[in-house]
This record gives structure tokens, C-alpha cells and sequence, in this order.
């Protein structure tokens, strides 16, 4: 039995706005074990970012976490004091942001900004030490030396989110978060980071939460994924199995939607309506007004539970009956 | 034998830079090394290729949103039943191929005007080119809003942009654009910022809008999971130049050029199961021969109405 790194357990956290309380992460629950790469995907707006920041903490200042445990290799990380954060925060967690290749600044050269994250962490080590480690951090991820002493506009936007991985791995964390880490690249681009990603993962035994509204980056990047919908998971387990054989009806929409350019060319199925706003409570199923298999129950405010169909494969639903049609 | 609604031969559109505000020294970026196609009536033809390839600079010239600096652009007149040269058109024939070609963009929240109500960012094209009386204008917009699904329509006219998801935006957009009952529209990645379920709704209408009003699409993409689905016939762009150009099953099947080898091997499959074709090459060697290549390179045809860039073939066929 792989020993567990995270443990996420019925994590509640909204956002205070002036026209209400926004409820974006709503009794999430998952774990992710040690060396293990895990999906979360979902929609714009399904609350894959706010999982993220809460994680680390690092949330907007409207946000409250309400209620859950969040345990990173056994340690509580919720009600730690700001201090005791620091230390967690790229020693224990370290995050790669959606769009981080552009939150370099400008005027310091990459490796005085990777410098300085280590500086933070390992105030004991040399100056040498230091660029020694991130030399071979650039090795890793395929960047040459000579990027130390360049600024981040003279690099490319692939070249800027491979130093940003460098720069997550610096403090050799036990967790890496990449949340979208190729989004607004090109796909060439993106295939080369996700093999340098994949590789790192298999030379530090890495554990992985990689999150991304992309479907088909999941299915490369992760052995078990979550899917979220309006602020919940609805559907989780080992990434094979829920590809061949989905059972929510939004895990089941999403795989329909998709294109891609291998085997025969399928019809594709949209999905009819938007994703439902927060900001009001819902009851019962959130993805009922969208269901293509809607059912006269879903309607009903039952409360919706995760139900094990297969080992380690839960499907968020109201009525557990219905999963045997 | 199909009918052309466009043809370009040879276009070239290419930048002058200077090094710097007091330079003389002055560099000429080839955005678009002179490529050639063309599309017949009903089909579209998706450009795909990286970031900076040169696909919305050849939009871009298609429309006379840029002046090309040669080349030759051929479009379809309706009235004199003629492909003619857009050169040579004077301004009433000017007018009259705008409202022919369209465009749609990418971001839907910076294409359509903040301050405007939908109805009036769907009434100016009609306004712009005069045509019929304001009732019949008004009428128009009413009808174009239920053709791309914005119904009832009495609810979206009064409403603001801001009002509105990503999705709705761009059906805005594309009414915008359909209103003019345009016989060409080119789609600039118009779907890329839209989430996944919405995505195929986009899509779909616009390939059922494509079947009913008889529009052709030139669908500019970097994703050619996406070209797969909207388009006929797909064309690879790389540093300026078509590498490869044939209809989309074909292009997928039976790929020739290198380029068009590692384009298709790097998008991720949605199938854990299912693994990748990595492509042995060397892409530097390659970004070189394509780079260096001053021109002169011709298209080969393998069958099929396949067409490969010849600068590379011989080694590799």
C-alpha cells in the first residue's frame, strides 16, 4: 500500500462578495499518494484554482475556508500561523501558477530569482551551492546554463515555464502543483513541457497534482484523476478506468466533447446550457439542469453521496440505483 | 470539377523592422513567404500551424485588413461570374467583396464594443453598408439572433456584452458576422477561449450555418483536433510557408512532411491507453532547411490532392 503524501478531507472554502457568499470548493475530498501524478479537471470557474490556492494557502483575502482537514504528510496545514505556512509553502508544497511564465520579474535575471527562493529555505548554503543546484534543476528541465544570467524577456514563453518548474523544484518539495502549466502555449510547445514534466516526475519520484481543463492532457499526464464540477468532485478514481468506462454524466459529456486526431472521426456531443453560478445555493445535483440523463429524482433535494463502483472509482450521485442503468 | 470561391497564388507578406530607434539597420521579417491555395464553394480550409507561423497575417491580407506586399488574390464576383483579382477593384466592388468576407476572432471579450447593446453591435455592419430600411435592419437582427441560438431574441437585444457568458459572446460575433450573408468567413481561432462543453455547441453551429447559408471557412487553429472537425481540407504553416496541404483524413493518415509528423504526434490523445508516436527527428536541422530556404520551394503533388513543400521530400519520400 502506497503511502499517502496529501490528504484532502470534506474541504469547504467560499469567497465573501458583496452580493453573497460564492461557495467554490464544496466537501472535496481526495488524497494523492507518494510518486503519484493526480488530475483534477474541470470547467472554467469549477473551482480547480481555488483547490490549488487553498492547499497552499494562498487564497484571495475574500476567501474563508470554512470547514475540512487538509494533511500533507500527516501534518495539519489548516489553522497554521503565517510563519509556519513559509515553511510549507515550496519546502513542502511548491506550486507552478496558471500563466506563471509572465509573473518573473523583469529586471532581476532568472537565476537571482531561483537564488532567491533557495536563499529562503537553505539559508546555510553557499552561493556556489546554490547555482550548482540550479544548474542541475535547468538540466532537468532542458534549459541551458547560460539562462542564469539572462533576464526573462529574452526567453521564449516555453523557455519562461520550464524556469518556472526549475524554480518549483528548487526546494525539493514533497508536492508539486501545476495548475494549467500549458495553457497559453502552443501545442508543440506543450507537448515538449509535458514530457519534461513526466520525466522530472520519474527522475525525482515526484508527487504530482496536475490540474487542467483539458481532458486529453489529463489522460497523458496522471494515473488517477478527479473531475469537478460547480465547486465538487463528481467523479474520481484511476484515470484508465474512468476513461473506459465513466460514469457520471458529466465525466461522460466532457470525454464526448472532446476531439482529437486519432482513430475514426466521431460525431461530437455539446452539452447544452452553462455551468450553474455559485453564488446560489444548489440543491441537490448541480449538473441536472444540464443532464442529458435526467431522471424525475434529480430534480429532488437529495443529498448527493460518493459511491464506490469499482475500487478507488467514486461517482458523486443522488440516487445509487440509478448507477445500474 | 469544383468551383474556386478564393484562390491566393504566391502571397507574401513581410515586415520591415529596425533594430532600434536610431538604426539604419533595417530587417525584413517574411511573415508570409509566399504560399497558394484555394477553396471551393462550401469547403473550408483550416491553417494550422505553432504561434507566429503566419496564419493570421494571411488572414489578415485575405480580408485587405493589411496590404500584402505580392502575391495574388483571386475572389469569386457574383455579379460578373468571374474570379477576380482584389487588386484591381474599385470602390463600389470594394464595398461589395467586404461584405463577401468576414471575420471572427479569437477573444470574444475584447471583439465586441463594451459600451454597445447587443442589438447595436448586430445592426452596424447593416448600417455601415446601408442596407434596407431600419425596420427591415431590426427585423434581421431579430432572426440572425435565432439562427445562432440566441433565444428568444427580445432578451438579448437590450443586453450588454458584459452580460453575457463566453459562449453567448461569440455567438454574438458570429451573428455579427452572418448578418452581412457573407459567402467567405475567416475564423480566428474563435473557439480556443471557450470552455470544452461549449466548445462543440460553437462548432456545430458553425458547420450547420456553413450547410445552410453556403459559407466557406478559412479556420485558423493551432489545434488540429479542432481542424479536424470543422474543416475539408487543412493546410500546415510553418515559418511563413504551406508545408503540406490535403484534404483532413488524408493529412492525419498519411502524413509526409516532418513538420506535419511532429504537429500531429504532440497533441495530447484523450485515451490514457493510448500511446503517442514520437517522430525521430531533428527539429533543429529541420527549423534550419526551412528557415534557410530562400524561397523557390515548390509543392509536389503524392495523390490524392496531397501536397507536400518540396524543400524536404527528397530525403524523406
Amino acid at each position: 500500500m502506497q503511502e499517502n503524501i496529501l490528504e484532502v478531507n470534506n474541504l469547504n472554502m467560499h469567497y465573501e462578495t458583496i452580493s453573497g457568499e460564492v461557495a467554490a470548493v464544496k466537501d472535496i475530498t481526495f488524497h494523492v499518494k507518494k510518486g503519484e501524478s493526480f488530475g483534477l479537471v474541470g470547467e472554467s470557474g469549477c473551482g480547480k484554482t481555488s483547490v490549488a490556492m487553498s492547499l497552499v494557502q494562498l487564497q484571495a483575502d475574500n476567501a474563508k475556508i470554512s470547514s475540512g482537514s487538509i494533511k500533507l504528510d500527516g501534518q495539519e496545514l489548516i489553522g497554521l500561523s503565517e510563519n509556519e505556512l513559509r515553511s510549507v509553502r515550496w519546502d513542502g508544497i511548491s506550486i507552478v501558477f496558471q500563466g506563471a511564465m509572465n509573473a518573473w520579474n523583469p529586471v532581476i535575471k532568472i537565476g537571482e530569482q531561483i537564488r532567491e527562493a533557495i536563499r529562503e529555505h537553505y539559508p546555510n548554503n553557499t552561493k556556489l551551492q546554490n547555482i550548482e543546484k540550479i544548474k542541475e534543476l535547468f538540466e532537468m528541465v532542458g534549459l541551458d546554463e547560460s539562462i542564469i544570467d539572462r533576464f526573462p524577456h529574452e526567453l521564449s514563453g516555453g523557455m519562461k515555464q520550464r524556469a518556472v518548474i526549475a524554480l518549483a523544484l528548487s526546494c525539493n518539495p514533497k508536492l508539486v502543483i501545476a495548475d494549467e502549466p500549458t495553457t497559453a502555449l502552443d501545442v508543440v510547445i506543450q507537448d515538449q513541457i509535458l514530457n519534461e514534466i513526466k520525466k522530472v516526475q520519474d527522475l525525482l519520484g515526484l508527487s504530482l497534482i496536475y490540474i487542467s481543463h483539458d481532458i486529453a492532457v489529463i489522460a497523458e499526464m496522471t494515473e488517477r484523476m478527479a473531475v469537478m464540477y460547480a465547486g465538487r468532485i463528481v467523479e474520481s478514481g484511476p484515470t484508465k478506468d474512468i476513461f473506459a468506462n465513466p460514469k457520471h454524466s458529466y465525466t461522460r459529456a466532457l470525454l464526448e466533447s472532446t476531439p482529437s486526431v486519432v482513430g475514426d472521426k466521431v460525431k461530437l456531443n455539446s452539452l447544452d446550457g452553462e455551468p450553474p453560478s455559485l453564488i446560489d445555493s444548489i440543491e441537490g445535483c448541480s449538473f441536472a439542469p444540464r443532464c442529458p440523463n435526467k431522471t424525475i429524482s434529480c430534480n429532488s433535494s437529495l443529498k448527493s453521496e460518493l459511491v464506490e463502483v469499482s475500487p478507488e472509482h467514486f461517482v458523486d450521485v443522488c440516487n445509487a440505483e440509478s448507477l445500474n442503468t | 470539377m469544383k468551383k474556386n470561391l478564393i484562390e491566393v497564388k504566391n502571397l507574401e507578406k513581410y515586415f520591415e523592422t529596425s533594430a532600434g530607434l536610431f538604426s539604419r539597420k533595417k530587417s525584413t521579417i517574411k511573415a508570409v513567404d509566399g504560399i497558394s491555395f484555394e477553396i471551393p464553394f462550401g469547403e473550408s480550409l483550416g491553417l494550422v500551424g505553432q504561434s507566429g507561423c503566419g496564419k493570421t497575417t494571411t488572414a489578415r491580407a485575405l480580408c485587405l485588413l493589411d496590404e500584402k506586399t505580392s502575391g495574388e488574390v483571386n475572389f469569386y464576383n457574383s455579379d460578373t461570374k468571374n474570379m477576380e483579382s482584389i487588386d484591381n477593384l474599385n470602390e463600389e466592388e470594394l464595398k461589395s467583396f467586404r461584405r463577401n468576407i468576414q471575420m471572427i476572432f479569437q477573444d470574444p471579450y475584447e471583439s465586441l464594443n463594451p459600451r454597445w447593446n447587443i442589438k447595436d453591435i448586430i445592426l452596424e455592419p447593416l448600417n455601415i453598408h446601408n442596407i434596407g430600411s431600419l425596420s427591415e435592419r431590426e427585423d434581421a437582427v431579430v432572426e440572425i439572433l435565432k439562427t445562432v441560438g440566441l433565444t428568444p431574441p427580445e432578451n438579448y437585444l437590450p443586453r450588454y456584452p458584459h452580460e453575457l457568458s463566453g459562449g453567448q459572446r461569440q455567438r454574438v460575433s458570429i451573428a455579427r458576422t452572418l448578418i452581412m450573408k457573407p459567402k467567405f468567413v475567416v475564423c480566428d481561432e474563435p473557439t480556443s477561449m471557450l470552455d470544452v462543453s461549449i466548445r462543440i455547441s460553437i462548432m456545430d453551429l458553425m458547420l450547420n450555418l456553413a450547410n445552410d447559408l453556403e459559407v466557406s471557412y478559412l479556420y485558423i487553429t493551432h489545434d488540429l483536433a479542432v481542424a479536424r472537425y470543422m474543416c475539408n481540407r487543412i493546410a500546415v504553416m510553418f515559418n511563413g510557408k504551406i508545408v503540406e496541404i490535403a484534404e483532413t483524413e488524408e493529412l492525419l493518415k498519411n502524413p509526409i512532411h516532418p513538420y506535419t509528423k511532429r504537429l500531429i504526434s504532440s497533441i495530447p490523445v484523450p485515451d490514457p491507453t493510448y500511446e503517442r508516436v514520437v517522430y525521430d527527428i531533428d527539429y533543429t536541422e529541420l527549423d534550419n532547411i526551412i528557415a534557410t530556404d530562400t524561397g523557390n520551394i515548390g509543392m509536389v503533388d503524392i495523390g490524392n490532392e496531397h501536397f507536400v513543400a518540396t524543400h524536404d521530400v527528397k530525403g524523406i519520400l
